[in-house]
């Protein structure tokens, strides 16, 4: 007989898990954001430049590339005048490339102008396919953790689904390995249209840290352009709550 | 008696380089008298010596029955053959493909010489898999992938079945690979730390501590008994976290919604206790060469509350979970790998494990972190589904246990401190370091090699996956074609380890 009291004590125990407003969550101790201070560098340093394992630091001045940044920190550490911390800020992504730089001057990645028709056709009704072309399972089981209990993507009607039938986007993680090339390729030409794709991290952004690996070929994303890019490394579920609610229109 | 250490460390020009012949004769004599093959790979040679050019340099890795790891080289012309260590020992298949994949040389009567990942040249070839076909009226063949219908890494699995029993199952691997091992070459060795951080990313406390190891040891510098604990910490969460992840997996595959539930909002505890201490959920920066972040008296304490409110409620749905008899009704008996099988296979780490062959690198090569503070290596027999998932619940206890005597040693200094190793720090060389951690899955293995100038000239890694995907294949023979989510969610091995 199944045990009775076992289930009640472990649904007790459970409670209720959602984040009431996702909106006001606050990633404890996330390094989500590069902060970079305003005072001039060390004649003639590139310790950050240097230091960074995937090319998103640019000198003269200081500004990185969001969508190359994998949130290592290394930058942080390798520079002498502690001009570069890091925050728990969530809003990172952009449905630009060019809007994922950040500088002193520039601190926040511009906010998101909600599309009046991407509000129209998905604000209550999301459905996702997910698609990893060489993705290390960082950003996959962050993907995943989209629809746990906490988070509860669902409740906005944003689904990932099992089909590329079923989908009005792709998510897209990895930085496109050759050898998922055609299957990728496959997945979208299944999709109905209308249909859109996000490049969730740096990996799907830019190639990440494998961006000039030679069994890497990014060309489906000159062809199909996201309409939002996601950053992080693994992109934190939050980041991509914040994008794709403010993309929507949705408040909270 | 002198701990058996995970890591090796051993001057190139002390390792004498046989023939070919004579390099598969010593090592058929070693897997003969029952020592474990760690690892078997060839790197091409650069012209830094005298020597022809375009010679392969040849490792192999033991692990002797008496705990110490062994080194053995050898140098072949390109295209060269060799009788196949495979056909005596069924362990060698994955690292002799490997091997032909990545250097040409033959092993010659292989009775799987199939690609491994499809690098170099072979990339976009994935339609050219060789799969072994089942002749036969009633035999339906099912492809599944590589894009599967959950989110989760991309490869084949080609059945062959006879109603819905599966007669064989294929698996064919290589849609991730992003080319890892070339790469490690290209940035500066102290710098590797996010790249090996990528390369299998629900993993990379496990990647990260086994490069530190190497880089630290090949630049003799070596770190405080506290950078160990401080990793091994790590290392426990991620275990925790992984086999939480796993155990969620096993409660959706089945509908068993209540464990999906609850095991999904305890691995968000866990990770984001990882995340305050280390500014990343799975860890990433948690570890780089010469340190490990600290704890400060806070976290400390933090770690302890996370872990303890944690342990009640693990418990409270591990009960439920194990108690209930659709639960019992799926796994048991489901996706049996015998304990012959996983050791005829050369199977590692906790699916060995499940299948009652006990290994694991943190009993049997301890070193002095868990030569001074052990952890119990757990061991199951019936090396089912229901033997892979107790396993996992298990390992989670020895680990919380673990944790919970370490976080509550007031000896124990786990400030941490800063030591990071400069970026421009000088390696040993004609060196080779061989590195194990015991990761999530099994042993991580990574072999630097240094040149005579002191550069890194190949890098080698590893993942417990490699050999483990041939297990999920042998689990699944004669079984249903529909319990094969639960077999595969079962092993939970790395797609992108694999490929590399």
């Amino acid at each position: 007989m199944f045990n009775f009291p076992k289930s009640i004590a472990v649904r007790k125990a459970q409670g209720s898990q959602y984040i009431p407003d996702l909106r006001a969550a606050v990633p404890g101790g996330f390094r989500g954001k590069p902060v970079i201070g305003a005072a001039d560098c060390e004649s003639a340093c590139q310790a950050c430049e240097s230091a960074c394992p995937s090319r998103a630091i640019t000198l003269d001045p200081v500004r990185i590339d969001m969508g190359r940044c994998v949130l290592c920190g290394d930058c942080e550490t390798a520079c002498p005048s502690a001009k570069i911390g890091f925050n728990s800020d969530v809003k990172l992504a952009s449905t630009t490339r060019e809007g994922l730089t950040i500088s002193a001057a520039h601190p926040d990645i511009d906010p998101i102008k909600v599309s009046a028709e991407l509000r129209r056709r998905y604000g209550r009704s999301l459905k996702l396919r997910s698609v990893s072309a060489g993705g290390c399972n960082g950003c996959e089981m962050e993907i995943n953790a989209l629809g746990n209990v906490n988070f509860d993507l669902g409740r906005y009607g944003i689904d990932i689904v099992a089909s590329p039938r079923h989908a009005d986007g792709l998510v897209l993680s990895g930085p496109i390995s050759r050898n998922m090339v055609n299957a990728l390729q496959i997945c979208w030409d299944a999709m109905p249209e209308p249909k859109l794709v996000i490049a969730v991290g740096a990996c799907a952004i830019s190639g990440g840290v494998f961006a000039d690996c030679e069994p890497v070929d990014r060309r489906f994303l000159e062809t199909f352009k996201p309409s939002l890019y996601i950053p992080g490394c693994p992109t934190h579920p939050l980041v991509f709550i914040a994008g794709v609610m403010d993309l929507l229109g949705i408040e909270v | 008696m002198t701990t058996a250490n995970p890591l090796l460390t051993r001057d190139v020009r002390d390792l004498a380089e046989s023939s070919l012949a004579e390099f598969a004769r010593l090592c058929q004599a070693r897997l003969g008298g029952g020592e474990r093959l760690v690892t078997l790979f060839g790197r091409p040679d650069g012209a830094h010596d005298a020597r022809t050019p375009g010679d392969i340099v040849v490792t192999a890795v033991f692990e002797s029955a008496g705990g110490s790891l062994e080194v053995l080289r050898a140098r072949a012309e390109p295209g060269a053959r060799y009788p196949a260590l495979t056909v005596d020992h069924p362990a060698a298949q994955i690292y002799e493909r490997e091997l032909w994949e990545q250097t040409g040389l033959q092993p010659d009567g292989h009775p799987w010489l199939k690609p491994v990942r499809f690098e170099g040249e072979r990339q976009q070839h994935m339609a050219d898999y060789p799969f072994f076909k089942v002749r036969g009226q009633e035999v339906h063949e099912v492809g599944v992938g590589p894009i599967h219908a959950g989110v989760i890494e991309p490869g084949h699995f080609r059945f062959m079945c006879l109603g819905e029993k599966v007669h064989h199952l294929e698996i064919q691997l290589g849609y991730q690979h992003r080319g890892a091992e070339n790469l490690l070459l290209q940035r500066p060795p102290m710098a590797l730390a996010p790249v090996v951080e990528s390369i299998c990313g629900d993993s990379c406390i496990a990647y990260a501590w086994s490069y530190c190891a190497a880089v630290e040891a090949l630049s003799d510098r070596p770190v405080p008994f506290e950078t160990d604990v401080l990793r091994g910490i790590a290392l426990e969460m991620e275990r925790i976290a992984m086999h939480v992840a796993t155990l969620n997996g096993l409660a959706t595959d089945i509908a068993f919604l209540q464990g999906t539930g609850t095991y999904g909002r305890l691995r968000t505890a866990v990770i984001n206790a990882s995340q305050r201490v280390s500014g990343n959920r799975f860890g990433r920066g948690w570890l780089r060469p010469g340190r490990a972040r600290g704890l400060t008296d806070a976290l400390r304490q933090d770690l302890r509350q996370t872990l303890t409110d944690f342990a009640r409620d693990l418990a409270g749905i591990n009960d439920l979970m194990c108690s209930a008899l659709s639960v019992k009704a799926r796994f048991q008996g489901t996706g049996v790998v015998s304990t012959k099988a996983a050791r005829e296979l050369g199977l590692v780490g906790l699916a060995a494990r499940a299948s009652g062959v006990a290994v694991d690198v943190r009993s049997q090569l301890p070193g002095r972190l868990y030569d001074r503070l052990p952890i119990e290596a757990r061991v199951e027999q019936s090396g089912d589904c229901w033997a892979r998932m107790l396993l996992r619940m298990r390992e989670i206890d020895a680990s919380l246990a673990w944790l919970f005597k370490v976080l509550g040693d007031d000896e124990l200094d786990l400030a941490g401190g800063d030591s990071l190793l400069a970026p421009d720090t000088p390696l040993r060389p004609d060196a080779l370091c061989v590195s194990l951690i015991e990761g999530v899955r099994g042993p991580v293995v990574q072999v630097l090699e240094t040149s005579d100038q002191g550069h890194l000239l190949h890098y080698k890694v590893q993942d417990p996956s490699l050999p483990n995907w041939f297990g999920l294949a042998m689990a699944v023979r004669d079984n249903e074609i529909s319990d094969f989510p639960i077999c595969n969610k079962s092993f939970d091995l790395s797609y992108c380890g694999n490929d590399l």
